[in-house]
């Protein structure tokens, strides 16, 4: 099909001698548009065309003022007004026209219209109110094109503060007789949705008819609803997933008509979105994931067609099988696909291939071993995109082994890339890598200065920063950090000394900074050179003013002997008279400084640690001098937006505050602005996948320890494991070299094979083993890793002792080399499979066990005890587990037994309050950890109960969230547990930013019995906003004074509660027992709510009833708490 | 979802633009540049995606016209590709034989075609016949419109 429309596309070139239009017969004439359009094809120079323009411009404005235009004339001018925008031309003249046709038009004029406007306009233009009235009245016309129109247009363009005028209409809509009705009306609610989340939140039981609609096409339309609805939270749709795969297993048996078939394929787009629904509501869960392997083999066996649309589906099943609990035979049929697509010869699916192999090879690094020969042409691919996207697949394979080879590959492409966006992304993963995985200080700073110098200014700042904290505080031996800086110290120098002038402003900064505080390591070098040599930057031309002021304050460390002094306080001199005022400021310091020897060896002593300063943010020393102001009468402060409300409210006195039936709001902070999707951003989550939620978590950090406890267990690895590795089982890690060796010596027995096969190619070989190195005993690495607590902050330190370790082991045993010879093996077998691919399964299921035993160790063999003794897969073997509290649905009856048994334990000061039920967060073989929340009149403290069913015990939990404060209410963060005992700890919690629901992670390392390695867990939390809300005891006159000073709010109307006389004190005293909101009064049909949010962030609540609704208005002076709580009354209204 | 559909010319000359988020004046004018730059400036034998800020630009050439669709990072490229595609075959089926000319002459014709195929971004209708029963419909009603209007009784 295509191949004909090229050619028609093409077989047409020289149409534009004819005078006839094509397809002219079928279309309304457009004459004067055609020669308008021919007109500017004759035209040669930008110049003439400009003019023609500007006249034809004139021509249509003159027209289109005229009060004799018909309509007709009027669309047709339009048509010329939207062509001349399209050149680039303004034509805002006709843009108030453009509503005119669409308002007074007959059908045919109002779709010109309405396109006119949707391409004139956007969305925060003035005029766009102007429409709000024709649209409503055409989605209530009888005339069902009209009502096509409006929805059309609804869905393009509509002003978002308008939406609830015209939602109760669309609503309507869903029962349409009309499919395509009901069809449109689905996106339009899908539009909203997305614009103003809160406006449609209680029409969600519609979006489930909607699902079931009878017309596929309203169905599939609903989908991207839920699509959006469970990315935000899969929990809450769990029991739709029984539909959602029934539906897709109709589509993919052929069952819908075939109108929805595409070149032969069922629904294609619906079996997508079906499958990206799947795979987010499986993910972690396996229960779920059960319910839908079968209809997932089916999808993978059925798309066997070799048409670009089976292998989109193709795509989107792998990615599924692989993010939703693991199934061996399932991920066995996706690696294959994967390799489809990276062999296959069409460069799209090549670049598919890449990105599906990124995705997976977390999970699974042998599938990478499996195709380095691809990667690595692909790495020296012509095509820049396939290029990139090796990197970012070498990207999360990086090791402590191969990271020197990769991070080089890196940098080439840096030196080669012309885009910002890629530079910036390539330079932060860059200096990701090296600060985890550097060898050696040397090649630490060496690629740090490749990162400054190609980075340049663009680099995100957190490098610099982070490269100069990492300096400052240091790591382990205080030897190192010396040598570290001291080889920074000395490669600035002859930096300097080289062209300064070349290197980036930011790249300086760093320089001067470094100079400042270490050149004093270097013995050998007199602080006067270094000063000479930061002059040199400061005549420099290039240099910014920011940067001078680095070097002032470098050479104000620096002037400390005899000789500095002299230089430094030339310099003082020339710019304490800068016309800069922060420059002048540094330069008198510097002055100061360099002449009072004492003063300056008391302020900077030279070599003196940072000790981090204490700032007091409240700025309570402050507090004496107000309160003296106050009583000389100085006015109170009052922050900016309080002040800029009252400013309003003394201009604007029409604005009545309980208007509330005016549909405008005048919500100027509303959460849904964040979540617009205005605007391209410009973050650099150019890495991963956008469904691969959990890698993305904390910036791009490879995690492939935290990912590869869900999958290494029952990855199809762990099948087709070797009896050899079961011994392993008993004798934990010290015991592992052993069978390594053995491992090598199997591999060693097999070197021969490379050597036999002439035909690879000698260098490529050698970058494979480089780059692939580590992969092999990649798993060794991450597991030593684990016993250190893996926290940012110490990423560095760790590195130290990793490397270090590696490096022994390297020495100790030949592992190193086996595992490149086992890498060339593979790749042998790799390359005879591209010559006879019939045989690569073959190979596959022989290079097993190799680099399995080699890959997965100790990881493995814990599987294998898993899949024996199904009781024991909540006791890991491995040091390190990841549970989630609300990944054990089966044990629920534990649960309850287990809440009436830890509650005794609650705190006696605790005890008078209410507390959640209290859920088990996860649990080892001998600790079982759980929590529950406690609201006190005051806070939230959160109880983890910590149950040890073994010896003693050394432990210690941390807890943290971004939206809450949590302080440790106990004393020590390393605590005792004495065997078979439970203990309490309390943490208080308070709010830094309101959300609908807050979710704590916490950490808990322990070690048992005490004084044995550490191993860690992971835990999550969830408690809503409501446990933070208190009641708000106010009178009607506070409520009216503070109301006035409250600048966030937001408005619904909200479903009343259906009792026969009085619905609104029924509905209020629903939410006083619900939310525990006070009611502060109600007059007639209006009432007034008032909470806080804890002690001390009050949020007012102004409730009407309008036409069986109730209209409420949130007021507060924290943003996003009126938003969160108005979710909370929705939800309370909702239930029974 | 989807951001946004280019049409140009293989001079880099824009045909038809839809944008299915909000977007300044200004920056949609960058987008144009940048994308027409980017795009034409692609080998012949290159894969059909780019990477552009955080969004994935998927581009077809059919004759002299390059179709650009701008979606979302963690949307499926091969489909996107078929998005466009599916759209070529509409306006094929409504123009018959359809060539660069009939876009240009006929645009306004193109975006009604392509808002019966997309809306707010995202995939409304994929059927080939119902595409064109809502076009035609509408169309219909122009020529009876037509008629009852030229009538001198009116």
């Amino acid at each position: 099909m295509s191949d004909v429309v090229e050619k028609t596309l093409t077989a047409l070139p020289s149409l534009l001698s004819l005078d006839s239009q094509p397809g002219s017969a079928k279309l309304s004439s457009t004459a004067k548009l055609g020669n308008l359009i021919r007109g500017i094809t004759e035209l040669t120079s930008k110049h003439e065309e400009e003019k023609l323009i500007q006249h034809e411009l004139a021509s249509i404005k003159e027209q289109v003022s005229s009060p004799n235009t018909t309509m007709r004339q009027m669309r047709e001018l339009m048509v010329r007004a939207v062509y001349c925008e399209m050149l680039g031309y303004e034509a805002s003249f006709s843009y108030i026209h453009a509503i005119k046709l669409a308002q007074q038009g007959n059908v045919l004029e109002k779709r010109v219209g309405y396109l006119a406007v949707s391409l004139f306009l956007n969305e925060s233009h003035e005029l766009l109110l102007l429409l709000v009235n024709t649209v409503l009245k055409d989605l209530q016309s009888t005339n069902l094109i009209e009502v096509c129109m409006a929805l059309t247009v609804v869905c393009q363009i509509f002003p978002k503060d308008m939406i609830p005028v015209i939602l109760p209409i669309v609503e309507e809509k869903l029962n349409h007789p009309k499919e395509i009705i009901r069809r449109k009306a689905v996106l339009a609610l899908h539009k909203f949705y997305l614009i103003a989340p809160n406006q449609v939140q209680h029409i969600h039981n519609k979006f489930r008819k909607a699902l079931c609609d009878k017309d596929p096409g309203v169905m599939t339309a609903s989908l991207h609803i839920y699509l959006q609805l469970i990315q935000e939270n899969a929990e809450a749709y769990k029991d739709l997933t029984a539909s959602f795969v029934t539906i897709l297993k109709q589509v993919v048996g052929g069952k819908l008509p075939m109108d929805f078939n595409y070149h032969s394929v069922p629904a294609p787009w619906l079996q997508i979105q079906l499958l990206r629904i799947l795979s987010l509501l499986g993910k972690n869960d396996q229960r779920t994931s059960e319910v839908m392997y079968e209809v997932l083999d089916e999808s993978l066996r059925r798309a066997e067609m070799n048409h670009n649309i089976t292998y989109a589906i193709l795509y989107e099943c792998v990615k599924c099988v692989y993010t939703i609990h693991p199934k061996s035979e399932l991920l066995e049929k996706a690696a294959k696909c994967i390799g489809n697509f990276v062999l296959s010869p069409k460069i799209n699916l090549k670049y598919l291939g890449l990105k599906a192999l990124t995705y997976v090879v977390q999970q699974d690094p042998k599938l990478a071993l499996q195709h380095q020969m691809t990667i690595i042409e692909c790495l020296d691919h012509s095509d820049v995109i396939i290029k990139r996207e090796t990197l970012e697949l070498l990207f999360r394979i990086t090791n402590a082994q191969n990271v020197t080879v990769i991070v080089e590959k890196m940098l080439d492409f840096l030196r080669l890339s012309k885009d910002d966006h890629m530079t910036i992304d390539i330079v932060g993963k860059v200096a990701e890598l090296a600060e985890k995985y550097a060898p050696d200080n040397e090649w630490f700073i060496q690629t740090m200065n490749a990162v400054f110098s190609l980075g340049g200014d663009m680099m995100q700042p957190e490098i610099p920063n982070g490269f100069l904290k990492l300096l400052s505080e240091g790591f382990d031996s205080e030897e190192e950090d010396r040598k570290l800086r001291l080889f920074a110290v000395s490669s600035y120098i002859s930096l300097l000394q080289g062209e300064p002038s070349k290197l980036p402003q930011r790249f300086l900064q760093v320089i001067c900074w470094v100079l400042g505080e270490y050149s004093f390591l270097k013995e050998d070098l007199e602080p006067s050179v270094v000063l000479g040599l930061l002059t040199k930057l400061l005549d420099m031309k290039s240099s910014s003013s920011e940067t001078k002021s680095w070097v002032l304050v470098a050479m104000t460390k620096l002037c400390w002997s005899e000789a500095a002094v002299s230089e430094a306080q030339q310099v003082a001199e020339t710019y304490s008279s800068s016309f800069d005022t922060t420059l002048r400021q540094r330069a008198q310091e510097l002055q100061h400084l360099s002449r009072d020897s004492q003063l300056h060896s008391r302020v900077l002593p030279p070599g003196g640690r940072l000790e981090p300063d204490e700032v007091d943010s409240s700025l309570s020393f402050l507090d004496g001098f107000v309160s003296e102001a106050l009583s000389a009468g100085a006015a109170p402060y009052k922050p900016l937006h309080q002040r800029q409300e009252e400013l309003s409210r003394s201009k604007v006195l029409s604005l009545e505050p309980y208007g509330l039936s005016l549909p405008i709001s005048t919500s100027s902070c509303s959460i849904t602005d964040r979540q617009s999707p205005t605007l391209l951003s410009t973050s650099s989550g150019l890495s991963g996948d956008g469904t691969d939620f959990s890698h993305r978590g904390s910036s791009t950090t490879l995690r492939l320890d935290g990912v590869k406890r869900v999958w290494g267990r029952e990855g199809y690895l762990a099948q087709k494991k070797p009896v050899e590795e079961v011994a392993q089982v008993e004798v934990p890690s010290p015991l592992r070299s052993p069978s390594q060796q053995g491992d090598a010596n199997s591999c060693r027995s097999k070197t021969p094979t490379p050597t036999a096969n002439p035909e690879c190619d000698q260098e490529k070989q050698q970058l494979a083993s480089s780059l692939f190195g580590g992969l092999s005993s990649q798993s060794s690495v991450c597991l030593m890793e684990k016993s250190e607590p893996d926290i940012q902050r110490f990423r560095r330190k760790a590195k130290g002792q990793r490397s270090s370790s590696t490096t022994n082991e390297q020495r100790a045993n030949p592992t190193v080399s086996s595992a490149s010879a086992v890498d060339n093996l593979l790749c042998n077998n790799l390359l005879e499979a591209d010559t006879e691919p019939i045989n690569s399964s073959a190979k596959q299921t022989f290079q097993h066990p190799h680099s399995l035993s080699v890959a997965n160790g100790a990881c493995d063999a814990e599987a294998i005890l898993t899949d024996g003794d199904p009781k024991e897969r909540n006791q890991p073997l491995s040091s390190e587990d990841f549970v989630e509290a609300d990944d054990s649905p089966p044990r629920e009856d534990q649960e309850r037994s287990k809440d009436s048994c830890l509650t005794p334990h609650l705190p006696a000061e605790l005890s008078g309050f209410s507390h959640s039920e209290i859920i088990p967060l996860c649990s080892s073989q001998s600790l079982d950890l759980s929590a529950c929340h406690v609201q006190t009149d005051n806070s939230v403290v959160l109880v983890v109960f910590i149950t040890n069913t073994s010896e003693d015990a050394n432990l210690q939990i941390q807890v943290l969230s971004e939206e809450l404060e949590v302080f440790c209410v106990c004393e020590s963060p390393v605590e005792e547990v004495r065997g078979r005992s439970v203990s309490v700890r309390q943490y208080s919690l308070t709010v830094k930013m309101p959300l609908v629901h807050f979710e704590l992670v916490g950490m808990l390392s322990y070690s048992i019995p005490a004084g044995m390695p550490q191993a860690m867990m992971q835990f999550s939390y969830k408690l809503p906003l409501t446990s933070f809300i208190r009641p708000l005891t106010v009178s009607t006159e506070e409520y009216g004074s503070m109301w006035l000073a409250f600048s966030h709010d937001t408005k619904q109307n909200l479903t009343l509660i259906k009792e026969e006389r009085e619905p609104l004190t029924a509905t209020l005293n629903a939410l006083n027992k619900k939310l525990s909101l006070h009611v502060v009064e109600i007059i007639g049909v209006e009432g007034l709510v008032a909470c806080s949010l804890l002690q001390d962030q009050p949020c007012l609540m102004h409730c009407r009833v309008h036409a069986g609704r109730l209209a409420v208005w949130l007021r507060s002076p924290v943003p996003d708490l009126p938003d969160c709580l108005l979710y909370h009354c929705q939800r309370a209204l909702q239930e029974p | 979802m989807m951001r946004f559909l280019l049409l140009f010319s293989r001079q880099g000359k824009l045909r038809l633009q839809k944008w299915f988020t909000p977007i300044t004046e200004r920056e949609k004018k960058k987008i144009i540049r940048d994308m027409t730059t980017l795009v034409l400036a692609r080998q012949p034998r290159s894969c059909n995606f780019l990477q552009w800020k955080d969004l994935k630009i998927i581009y077809k050439r059919y004759a002299s016209l390059y179709f650009c669709l701008a979606v979302e990072n963690q949307e499926n490229e091969l489909l996107a590709l078929e998005v466009i595609h599916r759209y070529v075959e509409l306006l094929d089926k409504y123009f018959g034989n359809v060539c660069e000319l009939d876009i240009i002459f006929n645009f306004e014709k193109a975006y009604f075609i392509l808002d019966e195929f997309l809306m707010g971004g995202e995939i409304q209708e994929t059927s080939k016949q119902m595409v064109n029963r809502s076009i035609e419909a509408s169309d219909m009603l122009q020529e009876t419109l037509e008629e009852y209007m030229s009538k001198p009784a009116f």
